[in-house]
Order: C-alpha cells, then sequence, then structure tokens
C-alpha cells in the first residue's frame, strides 16, 4: 500500500491541504460568500464566551474598583480608608449614574433628532481574529432585525456597517478598514468625496481636487450618496491636506472613537434615509458612550 | 488530533515531547478566544498572533510534520471563520499549514528549547507567515499589499518576545 516513500507522506499531505484550501478560497471568490456553515458554527460556538468575557470583564472591573483598588489606600490608615473607601464607592456609584444619566441624555437628544430611523443598541463583543482587517462583533444578529449592509453609528459618528449577520451575532467592517468606505462630503464646503479606510487610524478622504479649498479641523459628513448612512452624520475631522495628482490627499480622523468601542447604534434599515438636521448635532450630543438598550427601537 | 504519537525520527538525539491530553485543544480555543476578545480593550494588542505563536510552537514541540500542518490548517481555518467576510477562508488555513509543516520539520531536525533559538525562529516564522498571506492576497484574491513594512518587523520583534514568554509557559503542559 505504501506507494509513497514514508519521507514523502508529509510532504505529498502538504500538497493536498494547500492546495484543498486554494480551492475553497477559489470557491469562495467565485461564489461570494459561500462556506458561510463553518463561519456559523464557529462563531456560534465562540461568541457564547466572548459574551460570557464581556460580562466577566465587567464584573472583574466592578470588583476591582469597588474593593481591590480601594482596598490598598487602607494600608496606610485603616480607619480613614474604610470612610474614604465608603465615600468613593459613592463616588463612584454617582459618578456612574451621572455618566449614565449624560450618555441616555445624549442618546435621547441624538434619538429624537432622528425619529424617523429605526434603531438598535448592541454590545461590541469581540474583534477580528485577522490582525490585519478591522472588524468587531456585537452581540445582536437576525432575530433583532440586522441584516447585511446596514450601518452602524455611535452618538459621536459613523462606526461601518454589518458585513455579516448570524442569527445571535453581527460582524461589522469598521470605517477603519482598507475595504470599508463611505459616502461624505466637508461640513462647510459641501464638497463632495468618499471616505475610506487605510488601515491605520486615520481615514482617507478621496477626489478633492486641488483647486477645492479645504480646511484643517474642518468636519466632514455623511453624503448620504451610499445610500447606507443619511447625509449629515458626523464621520470625522480633516488632520492633514497634502496637495496630489490630481487629487489632494486629505487625511481624516474619525468622529467616533473605533479603536474603544463597547456600544454602538444598528441603524435598521436597508432603505436610503433621509433626516432632518439634528436639533443638537450628533457630535455635540455624544456623550462618550451609547446604552445599548436606550435607543432599541425595531421595525 | 491526537496529542500522543510514537513517531519515531531519524534525529533520534532530538527529544519529540508529548503534551498532556487535551492541552493542545484547550491551548488553541484559548488563544483563538484571546485573540478575538483583548481587543476589544486593548486594540493594540492586535499586533499580536497568539494563533501562530501556538502553531509554531506545538510544531516546533512535537516535531511531526503532518501532525504539525494539520494543526496549522485547524488554527488558521478557525481564525479565518472568525475574522468576517472579509477574510476568506483558507486564507490563513493555507499560510499556517505551511508554517506547521515547516515548524515541526525544523523541529525535528534542530534543538529549538532555548530562548533565543525560539526568538529568532519566531521572527522568521512571522515573517514568512506574512509573506504567505501577502502572497495568496496578490495572486488569488488580487489585492494589493506589500511584502514588507516597518509594522511587520515591529510584530515580528513583538511577537518573538512574547513567543519566548508563552513557549516557556506552554512547556508546563508537556509530559514529563
Amino acid at each position: 500500500m505504501s506507494v509513497i516513500p514514508s519521507r514523502h507522506k508529509s510532504l505529498v499531505l502538504l500538497t493536498g491541504v494547500v492546495v484543498l484550501q486554494i480551492l475553497l478560497l477559489a470557491v469562495q471568490i467565485k461564489r461570494d460568500s459561500q462556506g458561510r456553515l463553518i463561519r456559523v458554527w464557529t462563531v456560534g460556538a465562540v461568541s457564547p464566551f466572548e459574551k460570557a468575557g464581556t460580562s466577566g470583564i465587567g464584573r472583574i472591573r466592578n470588583v476591582w474598583n469597588h474593593y481591590f483598588a480601594l482596598q490598598n489606600t487602607s494600608r496606610e490608615n485603616e480607619d480613614l480608608r474604610r470612610e474614604n473607601g465608603s465615600l468613593k464607592l459613592q463616588l463612584t456609584q454617582l459618578q456612574g449614574k451621572a455618566a449614565e444619566a449624560d450618555r441616555l441624555a445624549a442618546l435621547l437628544s441624538f434619538r429624537q433628532s432622528h425619529q424617523k430611523v429605526p434603531m438598535l443598541g448592541a454590545r461590541v463583543i469581540g474583534a477580528s481574529a485577522d490582525t490585519a482587517s478591522q472588524t468587531i462583533s456585537i452581540d445582536r444578529g437576525e432575530r433583532d432585525g440586522i441584516r447585511r449592509n446596514m450601518g452602524v453609528i455611535t452618538a459621536d459618528g459613523v462606526v461601518g456597517k454589518v458585513i455579516e449577520a448570524y442569527s445571535d451575532t453581527s460582524q461589522v467592517l469598521l470605517l477603519t478598514d482598507k475595504d470599508s468606505g463611505v459616502g461624505a462630503m466637508l461640513a462647510e464646503s459641501r464638497i463632495q468625496g468618499p471616505v475610506g479606510g487605510t488601515g491605520e487610524p486615520l481615514l482617507a478622504m478621496k477626489y478633492v481636487a486641488n483647486d477645492d479649498d479645504v480646511k484643517m479641523g474642518e468636519a466632514v459628513v455623511t453624503s448620504g450618496m451610499d445610500r447606507i448612512f443619511p447625509p449629515d452624520l458626523p464621520v470625522g475631522t480633516v488632520r492633514e491636506i497634502k496637495a496630489g495628482s490630481p487629487f489632494k490627499q486629505i487625511r481624516v480622523r474619525p468622529a467616533a472613537n473605533l479603536e474603544r468601542l463597547e456600544e454602538v447604534i444598528v441603524l435598521l434599515t436597508l432603505q436610503p434615509l433621509e433626516l432632518k438636521k439634528a436639533a443638537v448635532p450628533a457630535a455635540e450630543a455624544a456623550g462618550s458612550k451609547t446604552s445599548g438598550e436606550a435607543v432599541t427601537e425595531k421595525r | 488530533m491526537n496529542d500522543a504519537f510514537d513517531l519515531r525520527i531519524a534525529e533520534s538525539h532530538i527529544e519529540v515531547h508529548k503534551f498532556h491530553g487535551g492541552a493542545i485543544v484547550i491551548a488553541t480555543a484559548l488563544a483563538l478566544l484571546v485573540q478575538t476578545f483583548v481587543p476589544v480593550y486593548f486594540s493594540k494588542f492586535s499586533i499580536i498572533d497568539l494563533p501562530l505563536l501556538l502553531t509554531i510552537y506545538f510544531g516546533l514541540s512535537r516535531r511531526n510534520p503532518s501532525t504539525g500542518l494539520l494543526l496549522g490548517m485547524v488554527i488558521g481555518l478557525l481564525q479565518d471563520s472568525l475574522s468576517g467576510p472579509t477574510v476568506p477562508l483558507g486564507l490563513y488555513g493555507i499560510a499556517k499549514t505551511i508554517i506547521g509543516y515547516l515548524a515541526s520539520s525544523i523541529g525535528a531536525r534542530l534543538d529549538t528549547e532555548h530562548p533565543a533559538a525560539r526568538f529568532a525562529l519566531t521572527i522568521f516564522f512571522v515573517g514568512v507567515h506574512q509573506g504567505l498571506i501577502t502572497l495568496t492576497r496578490r495572486l488569488l484574491l488580487a489585492q494589493p499589499e506589500t511584502f514588507f513594512t516597518v509594522h511587520l518587523a515591529i510584530a515580528a520583534a513583538i511577537n518573538a518576545v512574547i513567543a519566548v514568554a508563552l513557549f516557556a509557559l506552554l512547556d508546563q503542559l508537556r509530559k514529563s
């Protein structure tokens, strides 16, 4: 049975396995997004741990903030520590409530100014296992009404779009990913140009002619041309402007803190959106984070 | 995959390490979980490729090319699955299959227990891994990628430092 010499068996196995995976790649390229079942299984198997981990980290943080961190101060003076610890605990609770109230107020304001848009709050439970791509996992999926290509934002601004919706979780492509893009325009001059990711923290605004006047620090907002995001949502601010050929090279800092997302809002519609101008601009309304449940509204 | 194997390699002076039952499976699952979970709170963590480090470690330790490449394939495909639709299934699978094979083959010929050897080999493997990813992206996915960046050099160095500590930790899982 040993047609292949044993010393070459592993090499043959290697070749076979690599060829199989190349075929797998080829099938996916031809039939966009096939082979989805293994993704569903894997994500389904991992997401409960991610959810549990998120919850666990929150608890550990609470325990650390409310107990261990305060315990350190007790070394100096036990009585003073108790009193101080108690006050700190109260202060932390009050600050937490105040921050939560701020966030809810910001979200309410944001929500009121975008009443016609169905939205859903979601918690970030994971990031991409690929070191190069910029995606996150959220704890809401098809059962909650989420579909591919829905926009994802925070009260600060645009985050990205849903690229895969599973039953209970979804994956979101962040604006900073190289494959990402959003229809955008400069807030003051209304000059339009798509903004896309570069794989780095700053985004790139394309197709702005060298003759056009662009100011440093100028706000960049959505144009609505991508039919995913409504117009006038904050995308970012201009941080670098260089003359290029034939277009300006403009770098934009994202309005939303994409490196530290904990909660996001999913725009539950695939229809082109038209929004009234916000009474309170979303950027100003942004407290810091969003509250998942506070903005939940299904179509 | 069986954690215990009794392959007798030609270089009998190189010790083949066995691991406690389930150690590889648990370590792999933990690595994938940490890889997807920690960057939510610490985005810079994504520069570390824990699944790659595990592929290298188990390849170097077990020194069986067949199991090395199969383990690399499984880890790579799982990583692909957890990376979202922008990463097609097989991208990391191919790269880690080859890394698993190379690591096992090198492990069968060299003594890779010394931290300096592990450091150097990890830098080498991170470079090869990235080269394979870039090659696959260019040839099969028609995505323009550069083979060498400063970021890659920094990533290789950081991964190598982490590898020295991680490998020492994983040594504890070996059967004595």
